[in-house]
Formats: structure tokens, C-alpha cells, sequence
């Protein structure tokens, strides 16, 4: 063990790693309990949650959800590329991921503001004479996704700091904990989706 | 701060100057003593406003009928007693006061794993807290559903519920971070030679509660977070006018609150695990036993949320099986008693303030946990369910663990953290006080509960009026000790005594640096070749 000058200093990729592990699983948990009121809900509400799945675009959501894959492929590039010395790399690749996450949130944006014109969306005139399962199911849809679209907000930003940093030369080939933090937190994201996508979608 | 002594050539976490002075020097310090002291600060304050509450809500029921305040206020005060107690003073309160500044001293590191981190926890501390308490002062009146938040009502009441439900949400970030934190550092930073079974149980108490912190909390934080939308949206998770079950929000939220209990209550056990072999100057009696059941402990603390709701209307397998698995968890806690209480057998024990505290702490944690025993059996609890019985209960664990436990540590750390002793004589009497005060305030509260008084309530009849009276005295006599238990200790850090390293005669490792502890805890990290608690 070789003693850092001052705390402050104190650099431990591990132990890194490992708080960004716990953070992860605690994230996985928050969407633990929407998934609980998910299957909860579609449990008492079979038919109900049955048509109004088929209301989605699956298309779109296939869309996004390759959008979404081939992010999580970038981004793990990219730590590569920092290893191999390759900085200019490193910037190209996380600026696809930051480009792909901008590309799913504009297909979120249409697909959310096709069905708001359709008058679907919580609390809506339209909504509201639907049944009580088909009001539950858009309910849980725009807050699932949308705390989904939350947090590739929060990941596009984290990858942006992250790249200030690559740029500024404070990550380097022998220290990227936090970019490869941010790769973590990437998947995390893409993995949620990969749940949310059938949940909704595929299960009809 | 001159007079304080120099111990050695370092300067102590006190006196330091770093980049920024007077109170920058403190709300940017990353030093964990520093952030440690600035939670207790914080939570003294809080806690004042709140007791003075409880005080208000039990002079209104000296007598049936209008006394001092109208019933919606009285609502509002329960509401802002319970929220500001449970998710700002006793859930955070041990792990933030004495993890932060004890956890790396006790480990023999220099400080914890992310210390920026942990500085970002007190800041969105005090960030819920303003938000939570906002609710106070604007909008359309204080909240009146209790600190529970209970479903449908929570979305329906037309007071400001957003700013205390966002505020609980926003603290559930803080005890994350302090959680992921303090698990970082317990397995990363500890010093050479001690291995798991050489750790402090303090430590081990605080490694359990921080895997609740971090499993349980986000539980809570999306049930909030579904109030919110359902308050903002109407999106129907919990009305049944639109579909949703009120009763699976009881569900999700005690599945964390339930956990969150042991929460409250591993860090106290810990403290108290510190406290009784330092005074009985012998090693603990069974370790590994304590370890195991602060284990356990967390681990079943997950398995009996469903106590709560006996009366909501469950499947009759459900009871049972909750009320089984409720009984479980009071074995783990039965044997900690024991192991504390053959700890005391033929020791030579050295009375002081902190111990004496230690042992009030097992005369009221035994009635409290008692009192759980017959709240967990069934049929007893379709009786005693939402009644006074009920807040006895869990003011005799919640407060009667976890906030003696709060002041015995603060008893028993003062020396470390302030260099200085406080008058001893002032600190048994307003104990004395206290304990008194408690147990008239609360032991009548049991009978009133199997009389039949409910909980909550503002208005009573005739009937319950004389153990009412007895109670509200109480909480006077119980007031007046804590006034002299605060004001000893806040006068005494600047005029006491000047303290030695190890006043306790103590052998876990904070006591070997000086009293108050220099900046960076230890000059040289100390290689551990012994058991903790190593007296013989």
C-alpha cells in the first residue's frame, strides 16, 4: 500500500468500481417496485392490458431499442480505445453514444406526442371514459418511460462531463475509472429499456 | 479555540485551516469528522423543533376537548413531528453523526472511501430537509396524513403534500450515498491485520445498516415518486376510482419502512455493543454471535413488512405467515440482550455517564420489544391495532433504542470529538430526568391503547382522561431532562474539562489517537494484530 500525500488523493479503482456496482443495483431496485405495480396490474388486468399494448408502435420500439444496444456498444468501445492510448478514438466513439441516446429520445418524442394527440395520455378526457385497466396501463407507460427518458438525460450528461475530462487529458490509458463508471451506468440504462421494451410492447 | 490543548505537532480537525474559513471552512470540508459534527449540529436543531412539537400535541391532550390548538393543526403536527423524526433525525442519525466521524477512526483509515461524496450527502441532507419543511409555510396549509403518507388520502388531502413527499425523496439520496459509501470503505479501507472478524461491532452495525440503506431505500423512493405523479398526473397507481389498489401502497411502502426500523435500530445496538464491554472492562461475551445476528437481523428485517397491515385486509396465509416471521426477528434481537447482559455478569464495572445510559437503553428496549412481541401476534393486534398501545410501542424502540442509544454515544464519544469532558453530575441528573420523564410519558400509553384509545386522535372521552394527564406530565418532566442533558453538553464543549486520548480506558482504535483527533485520524497506519474489546 503506498500512502497518497493527502486524502483528497487517495485513488482506489476498486473500490470505485464497486460503489458504482452497489448504485447500479439500487437504481435496478427504483424500477423494482414500478415492475412490482407492473405485474400487479396486468395480473387483475389481463384484457385490458392486452389492447391497449397492441395501441404501441412496435416498430419504434425495436427502433430504440437497437438504438439503445449498439450505444452500450460504443460506449464499451470507447474504454478500449482509451486503453489503447487512442484518445481522438475515445472522443469519436462517445460522441456516437451521446448522438444514438439524442436519436432514441427524438423517437420518444414522436411517439409520445403521437399518442398525446390522440388524446392518450394521463388524466385525458379520452383516457379517462377507457377502462380502468387501459387508464393503469398508460399510466404506468409514461411513467416508466419517462423515468427511463430521465435517466438517459442523466446518462447523456455524465457521458458529456466524463468526455470534458477525456479532452482535458485527466483520463488517461492508466486511469478511467470514471469512464468506464459511466459505461456502467450506460448499461444500466440500455438493460432497463431492455426490460421496459418487452413489458410493453411485445407482450400483447 | 486556542486554549485547546496540543497533543502533538499536527494540528486537530478542529483547528486546521484549509482553503476556505469560518463557515465555508466547515460546509466545504470533505473531512469526515467535519461532515460528522455538521449532521449533529443539524440534527440537534431539528430534533428541538420536533420534541417541542410532541410537547404541544401532548399539553393538547392533558384534557378532552379543545386545549390549546384546533384539530387540523393538530394534524399538521403530528404530520411534521413523525416526518421530521423518522426520515431526518432517526434513520439518518447514528449511521450520519457517528459512522461518519467514527467508521474510518474505528478502522484505523484516514478517512472514508468518497469523501467528496459524503460532503454531497450532508448537502442533499439539508436540501430535503428545507424542501420537506417548506411545506410548512406556503401553499394551501401544512400536510396532515402522518409521516406514512398513506394512499388515497395522500393524493386527495388538499394540503401541500408535494414539498414533503419530494423532500423524503430527496433524503432517500442522501442515505444511498451515505450506505454506498460506508460499504466502500469498511471493504476497502480497513487497516492491515484486521480481518472481518477483528472489526469493531459498531462497524458491523453499520456495514448491515448500510445494506438496508441501499436495498431498502429505493423501494420508498419510487412509491414517493408514484404520490407524486399521482398527485401532479392522476395517473390511478393507488385510487380505485381509476382502477389502482390504496393497499398496495401500504405494501411498497412498508417493504421499505419496515427494514427501515432496523435502520433506526442496528446502529444503536452497535453503540451500545461499544459502550457495555468499555465499562465492564471485559471482552464482550459471544462475538461472533452479535455479528451473526446484526446479520440476521437485516437480512429477516426484509420478511415482516405485512405486520403492519393485519387489519388492511390480507389473505389469511399472509397473516400468519407474517405474524411468524415478525416473531423470527426478535430472536437475533433477544440474543444481542443476552450477550450484553452476560457481558455485565461478574464484570468490574466502572460506572459512568454513557454506561448508565447503556443500561436505561436495555430497560426500555426490552419493553419495547416485548410490547412488539404482542403486537405481532395476531389476534392481539386486531385489538391494540392504531391505538395508543401502538405509539407506546414504537416510542419505547424508536426512541427508547435508537435516541438512547444517539445520546449514550454522544456520552460516550464527547471526550474524542471535543477534546473535553462535560460535567458529569448535570449529565446523571438530567438523565435521571429524562428516563423518568420518558417512562411516565409513555408507560401509560399502553393502557390507554388497551382501553381503547386510538391513535392520532385530538379529541377523547372523559375515560381516558387520567392516564392522559400522567402522560402529558411526562413529557414535561421528559422535556426539562433534555434541556439539561443539551445544555450541559453545548456549554461544556467550549468551558469543560480538557480530555485525554482514552478517558474510557478503552481499547478500539479511536482511542489511541489524540482527543480531538488530528486531521488525517492517524500519522502512521496502525497494523491490527488483536481482537477488538481485548481486556483480559
Amino acid at each position: 500500500m503506498n500512502k497518497p500525500a493527502h486524502i483528497d488523493e487517495h485513488r482506489d479503482d476498486e473500490g470505485a468500481k464497486t460503489g458504482m456496482w452497489i448504485f447500479i443495483f439500487t437504481e435496478l431496485i427504483l424500477f423494482g417496485g414500478l415492475f412490482i405495480v407492473y405485474s400487479v396490474y396486468r395480473y387483475l388486468n389481463p384484457a385490458a392490458f392486452h389492447l391497449a399494448a397492441e395501441e404501441l408502435d412496435t416498430f419504434i420500439g425495436t427502433v430504440n431499442t437497437v438504438i439503445l444496444l449498439v450505444s452500450s456498444m460504443t460506449i464499451a468501445m470507447s474504454i478500449s480505445a482509451i486503453q489503447y492510448k487512442n484518445k481522438k478514438l475515445t472522443l469519436i466513439l462517445m460522441s456516437v453514444t451521446i448522438l444514438l441516446a439524442a436519436v432514441f429520445m427524438v423517437n420518444k418524442y414522436f411517439e409520445w406526442s403521437g399518442k398525446i394527440s390522440h388524446g392518450i395520455y394521463p388524466g385525458s378526457p379520452t383516457l379517462m371514459e377507457a377502462s380502468q385497466g387501459e387508464i393503469l396501463f398508460f399510466g404506468l407507460y409514461y411513467a416508466m418511460t419517462g423515468l427511463h427518458a430521465i435517466h438517459i438525460i442523466i446518462g447523456v450528461a455524465f457521458i458529456a462531463y466524463v468526455m470534458v475530462l477525456v479532452a482535458k487529458d485527466e483520463i488517461q490509458h492508466d486511469n478511467f475509472v470514471i469512464l468506464e463508471n459511466s459505461g456502467l451506468y450506460w448499461h444500466l440504462v440500455d438493460l432497463i429499456w431492455i426490460f421496459l421494451f418487452p413489458l410493453f410492447y411485445l407482450i400483447t | 479555540m486556542s486554549d485547546t490543548v496540543i497533543q502533538n505537532h499536527e494540528p486537530n480537525y478542529l483547528e486546521y485551516k484549509g482553503r476556505y474559513k469560518g463557515i465555508f471552512a466547515w460546509i466545504f470540508s470533505t473531512d469526515h469528522k467535519r461532515i460528522g459534527l455538521l449532521y449533529l449540529y443539524s440534527m440537534l436543531v431539528l430534533f428541538s423543533i420536533a420534541a417541542i412539537l410532541g410537547l404541544l400535541m401532548k399539553i393538547e391532550l392533558i384534557a378532552p376537548g379543545r386545549t390549546i390548538m384546533d384539530a387540523q393543526t393538530y394534524n399538521s403536527f403530528f404530520t411534521l413531528h413523525g416526518i421530521t423524526m423518522i426520515f431526518l433525525i432517526v434513520v439518518p442519525g447514528l449511521p450520519a453523526v457517528f459512522g461518519n466521524f467514527f467508521l474510518p477512526l474505528m478502522i484505523g483509515a484516514k478517512d472514508v472511501a468518497f469523501p467528496k461524496l459524503n460532503l454531497l450527502s450532508w448537502w442533499i441532507y439539508i436540501l430535503g430537509a428545507a424542501i420537506a419543511l417548506s411545506a410548512q409555510f406556503f401553499g394551501d396549509g401544512p400536510p396532515d396524513t402522518g409521516w406514512t403518507f398513506y394512499a388515497p388520502y395522500s393524493f386527495r388531502t388538499g394540503t401541500n403534500m408535494l414539498p414533503a413527499v419530494t423532500g423524503a425523496f430527496i433524503l432517500g439520496f442522501s442515505s444511498i450515498a451515505t450506505g454506498i459509501n460506508f460499504i466502500v470503505t469498511m471493504h476497502r479501507m480497513r487497516a492491515p491485520g484486521m480481518d472481518w472478524m477483528k472489526m469493531p461491532l459498531f462497524p458491523w452495525a453499520l456495514y448491515g445498516t448500510s445494506w438496508i440503506q441501499v436495498l431498502a431505500t429505493p423501494i420508498v423512493g419510487v412509491t414517493l415518486l408514484m404520490i407524486v405523479l399521482e398527485r401532479t398526473m392522476q395517473i390511478g397507481f393507488f385510487d380505485p376510482a381509476l382502477g389502482g389498489d390504496p393497499i398496495l401502497y401500504q405494501h411498497l411502502f412498508w417493504i421499505y419502512s419496515h427494514p427501515a426500523v432496523y435502520i433506526m435500530i442496528l446502529p444503536a445496538m452497535g453503540v451500545i455493543s461499544e459502550i457495555i464491554p468499555t465499562f465492564a472492562r471485559k471482552t464482550i461475551f459471544g462475538y461472533k454471535a452479535i455479528v451473526i445476528s446484526t446479520l440476521a437481523i437485516a437480512f429477516v428485517g426484509y420478511f415482516v413488512w405485512g405486520h403492519h397491515m393485519f387489519t388492511s385486509g390480507m389473505s389469511g396465509t399472509a397473516l400468519y405467515t407474517f405474524s411468524i416471521l415478525t416473531f423470527l426477528v426478535a430472536i437475533p434481537s433477544a440474543i444481542k440482550i443476552f450477550n450484553w447482559v452476560a457481558t455485565l455478569h461478574k464484570a468490574s464495572i466502572d460506572i459512568q455517564t454513557p454506561f448508565l445510559w447503556a443500561l436505561c437503553f436495555l430497560f426500555v428496549f426490552m419493553i419495547g420489544g416485548l410490547s412488539g412481541m404482542v403486537l405481532g401476534a395476531l389476534s392481539a393486534n386486531v385489538h391494540l391495532h392504531d391505538t395508543a398501545f401502538v405509539v407506546a410501542h414504537f416510542h419505547f424502540i424508536v426512541f427508547g433504542g435508537t435516541g438512547y442509544a444517539f445520546f449514550g454515544a454522544l456520552h460516550y464519544w464527547y471526550p474524542k470529538m471535543f477534546g473535553r469532558m462535560y460535567d458529569k453530575g448535570w449529565a446523571n441528573i438530567g438523565l435521571a430526568i429524562f428516563f423518568t420523564g420518558f417512562n411516565t410519558l409513555y408507560l401509560p400509553m399502553f393502557y390507554l391503547g388497551m382501553i381503547g384509545m386510538p391513535r392520532r386522535y385530538y379529541d377523547y372521552v372523559e375515560e381516558f382522561h387520567g392516564p392522559n394527564i400522567v402522560s402529558s406530565f411526562g413529557a414535561m418532566l421528559m422535556i426539562s431532562g433534555l434541556v439539561i442533558i443539551i445544555t450541559n453538553l453545548v456549554r461544556s464543549a467550549r468551558k469543560g474539562e480538557i480530555a485525554e486520548a482514552d478517558p474510557w480506558k478503552s481499547k478500539t482504535l479511536e482511542w489511541t489517537v489524540a482527543s480531538p483527533p488530528p486531521l488525517e485520524n492517524f500519522a502512521e497506519i496502525p497494523v491490527v494484530t488483536k481482537r477488538p474489546y481485548d481486556y483480559e
